[in-house]
């Protein structure tokens, strides 16, 4: 409650500064940024044309450029085969039916491959899943067992051998696991995605179990006094003084998950050949032509980027439900 | 519900067709019982028809649609195949006759489509080849082709003198490489290896000169490079590959180890074939028209079937280095460019038909080698070899093809009279000869290897 009034204070009389945007701060990182950038892809180009592997020379900037135009054109070529292929499924369906009125159609997918877009949207979707999934695990736990000492005392241990488990080590074992319990005949979802999935939430669990029991742990003495005072119920207590409390852990924690999250994918992918980012790169690695390295290359400087976007969400996520904003968050 | 439906539409059919009996109606193929099929390959141009019947839509023709998918090697191909996961896939030769004897994972595991004859090659790093070269017969200042592997020995023994393990890569211990490496360097009087399955040995190097290993094919070049290996034995583009990236010299092609040996076959599981008997004829008819296609007019559309092979969800290396090999030529020593107009076979010489003979060749060399640890009778060979491959089903689609008017009947053997028999071949590097109806008596021949009651 205290937290509360003290922190509503300066933000209210703050708003008398909060229309100057610092120009001359903006522009100085907005330079150096580029900067940055500029000097990278210089010592970049310098660095490719001195580096000759099997696959010829290493692709420097406008060797990359010009396989992510490339790439991208492949993507909108798929497309148009794409709509040609659905005409040609709508003609055997009616020729089908013609021949047999009991034929019942089947919705059906596209048969052809899979473009490098459509690639980062399958990673991007089952990186999500596996996210939500460890999410909806992690908090739980991290605050049933950072209400308790007993309970930490006892599950403290597993967390620390679990942790640093790479997706590597994971990845046969879920393999056989799913292959052996996921049987269907008309399964909802591929045995590769929920390989990729479960791989991807038992690796990034850690963080958040760990953040959460921190934070939880960590809710102020007085606030906790204050609900026992009242007697609040434990759901109660969990949900009024316990979560508000510990959002900032917790959200430090989603973010060290997220950004394990895709690591993992990306390599769980490239191991098990699960459809995504990770096989674009392992299958461009097998090809070995010429354009190979460019297109890895692309597909490089593409995770970087998603990954980046992906933690920027989790932090404006973090700065919308945090109560303390006068909290440095970087 | 569905079930019921397509098993009334094929009784219909049936009643339909005994409406007017004409062969044509004989030879029809009821729907397809499942029309969404995925397909595994690995990235080598023998995966070809499977390309070709896609993007030439044979498969839609026969109203399948078809997902095809790279996988990263043949374990993991094999065991989607095995796990349902894929419906079926381009196997190595020995894959489905290891798996339903139970070498390596068991499964019962068929096939009714050979895809292709030849097509591997054996190459050196450039240290070998240069130590080679010295005892390697000249002819017009070029190397003699073929070149045996009496010419590696003394690389080898040099190796072994200086306290250096010789080691070479091939794709796979039941793969077509393992067996073709293992008869060169056999017959150049350099031991590869035994397995030893029943003690738990799977390493396939007991007694071995050549120590012998697995690496994926296209991670060959890099390995080769990397020098882990000196030298492996894998399908196109990566012997051609390795002269381009200028890392080592192909010595010799499979087609002069034993010329025109059956290579690649389409495997599927007994289970899927049983549950999909239509599916699986009309699969096979598509891959017949795409392997005639690919040996159509000399080879005429071999340049359209280089372009399709180098995208990068097919093969995806360099147009010129598939094309090396799939036009008809092969370059040994970089610039040593020959005529190997078989180099790859897709259709002729019945190149598609699966032989019995050939089943039992590679079970043969699975004895030989210690993968098969005991002796088996003539009679055991012939046994699994009917178990594995299906030529009746084959028969099946061929004929729909004929009565469709597709493809000509002397396009194939004459089914009525066909064995499943090759005349004895005698097409070796080592000359020895091969009956298929005699395999124990054919193991008896070999210098090294296990014959008779031989265990290790």
């Amino acid at each position: 409650m205290r937290l509360a009034f003290t922190n509503a204070i300066p933000l209210r009389l703050g708003r008398a500064n909060r229309v100057e945007i610092p120009w001359a701060r903006l522009v100085r990182t907005t330079a150096l940024s580029m900067l940055g950038i500029v000097a990278f892809l210089f010592l970049w180009a310098a660095a490719a044309r001195n580096i000759d592997t099997s696959l010829g020379q290493f692709p420097g900037p406008a060797e990359v450029s010009a396989q992510a135009a490339n790439l991208f054109q492949e993507h909108v070529a798929e497309r148009e085969r794409e709509r040609a292929f659905y005409q040609r499924v709508e003609e055997f369906n009616a020729r089908r039916l013609a021949e047999d009125p009991n034929y019942q159609p089947k919705p059906r997918q596209y048969t052809g491959k899979p473009t490098f877009l459509d690639q980062i949207g399958t990673s991007l979707v089952t990186v999500a899943a596996g996210f939500v999934l460890a999410t909806l695990l992690a908090v739980p736990i991290g605050i049933v067992i950072g209400l308790s000492q007993t309970l930490y005392a006892a599950i403290n241990p597993l967390i620390q051998i679990f942790k640093p488990v790479s997706p590597l080590a994971w990845l046969p074992l879920v393999t056989m696991v799913v292959s052996a319990v996921y049987v269907s005949d008309n399964p909802a979802f591929s045995k590769s995605f929920i390989n990729s999935m479960l791989t991807v939430m038992l690796c990034c669990l850690w963080p958040t179990v760990i953040n959460t029991a921190v934070g939880v742990a960590n809710v102020s003495k007085d606030l906790v006094n204050v609900s026992r005072v009242l007697r609040l119920p434990w759901l109660t207590h969990v949900r009024r003084v316990v979560l508000p409390g510990a959002i900032p852990m917790i959200f430090t924690g989603l973010r060290l998950s997220l950004g394990i999250a895709w690591m993992v994918l990306i390599a769980a992918e490239m191991l098990a050949q699960n459809p995504g980012l990770g096989k674009f790169v392992w299958d461009e690695f097998q090809n070995g032509s010429s354009s190979s390295l460019g297109r890895i290359m692309v597909a490089v400087l593409a995770i970087g980027l998603i990954g980046f976007l992906l933690d920027r969400g989790m932090l404006l996520l973090q700065r919308a439900l945090s109560w303390d904003k006068s909290a440095i968050l970087r | 519900m569905v079930v019921r439906k397509s098993r009334f539409a094929r009784l219909a059919s049936v009643l339909a067709l005994a409406g007017t009996l004409t062969t044509a109606a004989a030879a029809e193929v009821g729907p397809a019982e499942k029309e969404d099929l995925k397909f595994g390959f690995i990235k080598l141009t023998d995966m070809a028809p499977l390309a070709v019947a896609y993007e030439k839509q044979f498969f839609e023709d026969e109203g399948l649609f078809v997902t095809l998918e790279a996988q990263a090697n043949w374990k993991v191909l094999l065991d989607r195949v095995i796990d349902g996961q894929l419906d079926g896939a381009h196997m190595l030769a020995g894959q489905p006759l290891a798996a339903t004897i139970g070498f390596g994972t068991q499964a019962h595991v068929i096939t009714a489509f050979s895809m292709d004859l030849n097509g591997n090659g054996v190459t050196v790093s450039n240290a070998v080849w240069e130590a080679m070269k010295p005892h390697v017969p000249m002819a017009d200042g070029k190397p003699a082709h073929p070149i045996k592997a009496d010419a590696l020995k003394p690389v080898v023994q040099k190796f072994k003198a200086d306290g250096k393990p010789f080691s070479m890569g091939m794709v796979f211990p039941v793969s077509t490489h393992n067996y073709e490496l293992r008869y060169w360097l056999a017959a150049g009087g350099l031991h590869p290896g035994y397995y030893a399955p029943h003690k738990g040995d799977s390493s396939g190097q007991i007694q071995a000169d050549v120590l012998l290993s697995v690496t994926p094919p296209p991670q060959m070049p890099a390995t080769l490079e990397a020098g882990t290996i000196n030298g492996y034995c894998v399908g196109e583009p990566w012997n051609q590959a390795a002269v381009f990236k200028g890392i080592g010299v192909p010595v010799i092609t499979d087609y002069e180890i034993w010329k025109n040996n059956p290579e690649k076959v389409f495997g599927v599981t007994q289970a899927w074939a049983d549950k999909y008997p239509n599916t699986h004829i009309r699969v096979v008819k598509a891959l017949i028209r795409a392997a005639h296609w690919l040996d159509a007019n000399d080879n005429g559309n071999r340049a359209e079937a280089v372009k399709i092979l180098a995208r990068p969800n097919y093969v995806g290396a360099d147009p010129q280095v598939i094309a090396a090999s799939m036009t008809g030529t092969f370059e040994y020593e970089k610039g040593d460019k020959r005529a190997v107009p078989d180099f790859n076979v897709f259709f002729r010489h019945h190149a598609t038909y699966p032989y019995y003979s050939d089943a039992i060749w590679y079970l043969t060399q699975m004895r030989r080698w210690g993968q098969i640890p005991e002796h088996k009778p003539d009679s055991w060979y012939m046994e699994t070899a009917k178990k594995v491959y299906r030529p009746d089903i084959y028969a099946k689609a061929a004929q729909a093809l004929i009565a469709e008017g597709k493809l000509k009947a002397s396009d194939f053997p004459d089914f009525a009279s066909e064995t499943g028999f090759k005349p004895p071949q005698s097409e070796f590097i080592d000359g020895v000869v091969y009956d298929g109806r005699k395999p124990n008596e054919y193991l008896g021949k070999f210098k090294i290897g296990l014959k008779g009651q031989d265990k290790i």
